[in-house]
């Protein structure tokens, strides 16, 4: 060191008083209170992170009735919310999926032989993942932030206004943070207010989302029926229900879902034919138009963009949730250490992390399901014949189909800690 | 002695505060190193004073002495830490950048234009940790400078010292690839024969009245472009931990 300073103080602007930074409101702030907001703030908060949870819904919105709508959690979606301390209570109440057979086919023909068949048995891990009814997943999240002390809801309340590090609300109170995370889903203002551009396309497809009760049991084997105007999936849920997503071209599916039930059971009957006997409907049926909509940055200053936020892509391997929650196990482990090293959790090159860390990941499954439903939602006798091979392939090779198990059932890649069923 | 400063000097520290926390720009490769060093830094010091990393400011308590403390890249992290800190460089042009910063964090950290050598000579209350980070390579006497580290120290003290390791890598990784190459360090910041082998500081730390405890490679990925802690390759960047007994 260079030696001849004295023991001088430098002070800057002693006329000025102490610079006094009010504490933060919060560490961070989550807007969106649908299934991936709840879900971080319970990972954010199990590392002694103060969080609130800001959603435009009033919270008596949320029902406990079934509606029809489910989702299908990747086996390591499910150690996640393990970790978390949610699984145990409605683990019992969801649907182990067994089985996946993939086939190819067209209305009116029913399904063909199948071509793929993915049995959990070949894997050591066990189900390739679990059927969860909305009703039964939301409930079991918002109880546990509402129980949470660490956790502020802040529920039928708008962000009108966003700066790097505080929100303003439409009850003109504003909140400051070191981190504010969207999870505010396709149309994401968390994301419009910090300028992150998007790209994306339509399809000019819509999913037919519904539940049926059926006269066979459906024995944990989810299906998916490559249909030339898009796939059609039966998924297992717990009884002799099953969840039904089905995508038809957007003019046709308006038609569809504006049918009384019988008409629609009788569209929708042949085009899975008749091994689960006897259907009725049970519960409300949806419509969601497909598209792709990826946000051009995962992060912004001070700001971090999960799920549909950040991805919305297409639903056709169910994996919009399971990416979603990949994202809150990868954005949760790198705050969590941020924090345990003093960083500040907002600053970028802490972000950056989070950033690479999930980019790859998203484009893989984006691109790879836009690929997948063009190949498949075709008529092309020449593709047909291709995609047929290519199906024939995988299923005579028990080594390549392993690796579409563990990939279905979430086990691939850099898997965040949580996502192994580990506290951080 | 105090300084007042107009405001045109204020405008000028606010740039070079800038320039130090901008994770892209000069001090780039100080900021990648950092997550590592600093994971080191909470592991040495959880591990030595029996603190919980996950609970809130875990460094409650501590009085921390970061010597060299540049723009406070360690500074700050280890006041949020919850650790009572002082920051002191010889560089007087660091001191109010780094308040400067600090209050932009809204932490307080006690920064001083001073020396090693000047604040040990003084009365000035003993330190539960020293951090000694890339300073050594720089000094014109290294014992002189552990020496007054030592004294620095409260008994049961720690110092966390990091160096460059002196060989032929060492100098085309540390000299030709940082300041020549990539351009991450101004030419002619390192002196390659001031560099020091870890056996050489260990010699000197135990001479300085200090026993040495672990130490440990910082291994650069070229690939992966990260920087992890190594148990076994201490060929570039290194590390150690000693104690005061």
């Amino acid at each position: 060191m260079v030696a001849g300073h004295a023991n001088r103080r430098l002070r800057i602007g002693q006329s000025r008083p102490p610079a006094h930074i009010p504490p933060m409101d919060q560490d961070i702030i989550i807007v969106g209170g649908g299934l991936n907001g709840p879900t971080l703030a319970l990972a954010l908060a199990a590392s002694g992170f103060r969080v609130a949870v800001i959603d435009a819904m009033p919270r008596a919105s949320f029902a406990k009735t079934f509606d029809g709508r489910s989702y299908a959690l990747a086996l390591a979606s499910t150690k996640l919310l393990s970790a978390l301390g949610i699984w145990d209570g409605i683990k019992d109440a969801c649907q182990p999926m067994l089985e996946i057979k993939a086939t190819d086919g067209r209305a009116g023909e029913g399904p063909a032989p199948y071509f793929l068949h993915f049995d959990h048995a070949e894997i050591e891990e066990g189900p390739m993942g679990y059927m969860a009814e909305d009703r039964i997943l939301r409930a079991a999240l918002l109880d546990a932030i509402d129980a949470d002390d660490r956790i502020t809801c802040m529920y039928g309340r708008t962000v009108v206004a966003q700066t790097a590090g505080a929100v303003t609300l439409d009850d003109d109170t504003t909140l400051s943070a070191r981190l504010i995370v969207g999870c505010d889903g396709r149309a994401s203002g968390t994301a419009e207010r910090a300028g992150i551009k998007r790209v994306g396309w339509n399809y000019d497809q819509t999913a037919l989302v519904c539940a049926i009760e059926h006269e066979q049991p459906h024995n944990g084997i989810a299906h998916q029926f490559f249909m030339p105007a898009g796939p059609l999936a039966i998924l297992p849920l717990p009884g002799n229900r099953s969840s039904i997503v089905w995508s038809e071209r957007t003019d046709a599916a308006v038609q569809i879902n504006a049918l009384p039930e019988d008409e629609y059971l009788d569209i929708l009957r042949p085009r899975f034919g008749s091994f689960l006997g006897e259907i009725k409907l049970a519960g409300a049926r949806f419509t969601y138009p497909l598209n792709l909509t990826l946000a051009q940055n995962l992060t912004a200053p001070r700001v971090a963009l999960v799920g549909d936020a950040a991805h919305g892509i297409h639903p056709i391997a169910g994996q919009g949730l399971n990416l979603g929650y990949r994202d809150i196990g990868a954005l949760a482990e790198v705050v969590t250490l941020a924090q345990r090293r003093g960083e500040d959790i907002g600053a970028v090159d802490v972000l950056d992390r989070y950033a690479r860390w999930r980019r790859f990941d998203t484009m893989t499954l984006a691109v790879g399901t836009d690929v997948i439903n063009k190949l498949f939602s075709n008529d092309n006798p020449i593709l047909r014949a291709a995609r047929d091979l290519g199906m024939g392939a995988v299923q005579s090779m028990p080594g390549l189909r392993r690796g579409f198990i563990r990939q279905a059932a979430g086990l691939t890649g850099d898997l965040p800690q949580l996502m192994t069923g580990r506290p951080l | 002695m105090t300084t007042t400063v107009d405001a045109a000097e204020i405008a000028k520290f606010e740039a070079m505060a800038a320039e130090w926390w901008d994770t892209n720009g000069k001090f780039k490769p100080l900021h990648m190193l950092n997550p590592c060093r600093l994971d080191y830094i909470t592991q040495q010091i959880a591990m030595e004073f029996d603190r919980d990393l996950t609970q809130p400011e875990p460094f409650k308590g501590l009085r921390l002495l970061d010597i060299g403390c540049g723009g406070g890249l360690l500074a700050e992290p280890m006041t949020r830490l919850g650790a009572t800190v002082v920051g002191v460089d010889a560089a007087e042009r660091n001191i109010p950048v780094a308040q400067l910063h600090a209050e932009q964090s809204g932490l307080e950290i006690d920064y001083r234009c001073t020396t090693a050598e000047d604040l040990a000579a003084s009365d000035e209350p003993r330190f539960d940790v020293v951090l000694n980070m890339e300073v050594v390579e720089h000094v014109a006497d290294p014992l002189a400078y552990l020496t007054a580290c030592q004294q620095l120290m409260k008994s049961g003290g720690l110092m966390i010292c990091s160096t460059l390791n002196r060989n032929p890598k060492s100098f085309v990784m540390g000299i030709i690839g940082a300041e020549y190459v990539m351009r991450w360090l101004p030419k002619g910041t390192h002196d390659w024969r001031k560099f020091i082998t870890p056996d050489e500081l260990f010699q000197l730390i135990e001479q300085s009245g200090l026993t040495p405890v672990d130490r440990k490679g910082f291994q650069f990925n070229p690939v992966t472009w990260k920087w992890r802690i190594s148990a076994k390759d201490l060929s570039v960047n290194y590390v150690t931990a000693s104690i005061k007994r």
